[in-house]
């Protein structure tokens, strides 16, 4: 199945492009997915941890399934708003 | 979207939620919210400032996932909803190069009395920090460019 891939912000930068297209097996899960662009795009490894994951513009859990033409986007921490978020 | 746009909205539409690559006027939800019904509009404006962490910032260019980030707004527009039953609440979030001193986000809440106003626009601006897809990145003067990516 083909999956499309949403990036954002540092995310965007580490995978070099706003979206890229990857085939994936058919019940591959989200957090499976995210793997793959792990091993693809190296960059991507630091943000393991903090990265939301959406399928089709709704946060989805890394054990929701995906479905052939679904939307995935990796979303790092948001900043949006005005004043920044106080370093913890 | 400008202010004097906005004002043709004013009566016809209950809720704004919107991404916007132009610049935000400090009133240009105002107009939009006050209906005669209406004793308080509360609006919050976040605005780029100078510096970060001790730092100075030239400027800030925002990104959002656009589609998702209007949904997103919508949720924290119901969510105001079904906690205060305030049916008057408008967002809009810029994107793209910000200038120090422009607005990145101007909520705008419209009630009866003030109170609940105050609240639920404290509580708007709060949650579009959690959920609404939207980035950040510092232009500092010392040359660096940083996404401002911190955990809440």
């Amino acid at each position: 199945m083909r999956i499309i891939v949403k990036c954002f912000a540092g995310c965007k930068d580490a995978v070099g492009a706003a979206s890229v297209e990857v085939d994936l097996p058919a019940g591959t899960t989200v957090g499976e997915a995210f793997a793959e662009l792990v091993d693809s795009y190296p960059g991507l490894a630091s943000y393991d941890r903090s990265v939301m994951l959406a399928v089709n513009r709704e946060y989805a859990d890394r054990q929701s399934v995906l479905a052939d033409g679904d939307e995935l986007a990796c979303i790092p921490p948001v900043s949006g708003g005005a004043e920044s978020h106080p370093r913890r | 979207m400008s202010g004097r746009a906005d004002s043709t909205l004013r009566g016809t539409i209950k809720r704004v939620y919107k991404i916007t690559s132009e610049h935000i006027e400090p009133d240009a939800l105002f107009e939009w919210s006050l209906k005669p019904h209406h004793g308080a509009v509360v609006t919050f404006a976040g605005t780029v400032r100078d510096h970060s962490d001790g730092r100075r910032t030239l400027r800030l260019e925002y990104e959002a996932y656009a589609e998702m980030a209007e949904a997103k707004m919508r949720e924290v527009g119901e969510e105001i909803r079904e906690k205060w039953g305030i049916e008057d609440v408008a967002m809009i979030h810029r994107v793209g190069t910000l200038e120090i001193g422009e607005i990145s986000i101007l909520i705008s809440v419209a009630t009866p009395h003030r109170k609940n106003a105050f609240e639920a626009c404290s509580y708007a601006i709060d949650r579009v920090k959690q959920i609404v897809p939207v980035w950040k990145k510092e232009i500092r003067a010392d040359g660096e460019r940083e996404w401002v990516e911190r955990n809440s």
